[in-house]
């Protein structure tokens, strides 16, 4: 079941509100996406913790209805 | 022995193990096959534990590091991150920097 990108922003945005959320669709076909996350809030967790609050936020949609998110977070710059 | 503990004891007794799709010499999965390449790049020893031949191992490693996709690289213990992780951590030259901090020997591009 495909997920549209704004769901996927949405359920970002939800769980992170400071989160800047840039989604590709790469294959056109709603299931393959990449991601980028950036949030003031993700400063000073690593990059398994930065994925790991995606990821929730998404609440488990991520390895079921989305299969391939490519995802790369950070925070703004200054 | 539990799941969690097979799990437990593999990563704590082998240097690098990667949790995939497949095996090493068959990657099933394209996200699976990244990280292989890149370790293959790295030259670094490594265990592949392929989740597709146990439902138990595919579920037990999602729960043990709290992390919902495979790929699943582990140096050292540590859980480093998926496929889009370790290729970030790559390009940046920070991957080989663990390797070589945790004691393995890295291939350099000559």
């Amino acid at each position: 079941m495909p997920m549209n990108a704004n769901d996927i922003e949405k359920l970002i945005k939800t769980r992170i509100p400071d989160a800047e959320v840039t989604i590709r669709d790469l294959a056109g076909d709603g299931d393959h996406y990449a991601a980028t996350v950036i949030a003031e809030s993700f400063r000073g967790k690593s990059r398994v913790q930065q994925h790991q609050l995606v990821y929730e936020a998404l609440k488990g949609q991520m390895g079921g209805a989305l299969h391939a998110l490519a995802l790369q977070t950070g925070i703004p710059e200054a | 022995m539990g799941i969690e503990q097979f799990i437990d004891n593999e990563v704590k007794s082998n240097d690098v193990v990667l949790f995939m799709k497949g095996t090493p010499q068959a990657p099933m999965c394209g996200f699976s096959a990244q990280v292989i390449q890149i370790l293959d790049y790295l030259g670094v020893p490594y265990k592949g534990l392929n989740v597709l031949e146990s439902e138990d191992l595919r579920n037990g490693v999602k729960a043990y590091s709290n992390w919902p996709t495979i790929p699943q690289l582990y140096v050292k213990g540590e859980f480093v991150g998926g496929c889009d992780i370790v290729r970030e951590m790559f390009q940046a030259g920070e991957l080989q920097s663990l390797m070589k901090d945790s004691g393995m020997s890295v291939k350099t591009p000559a």
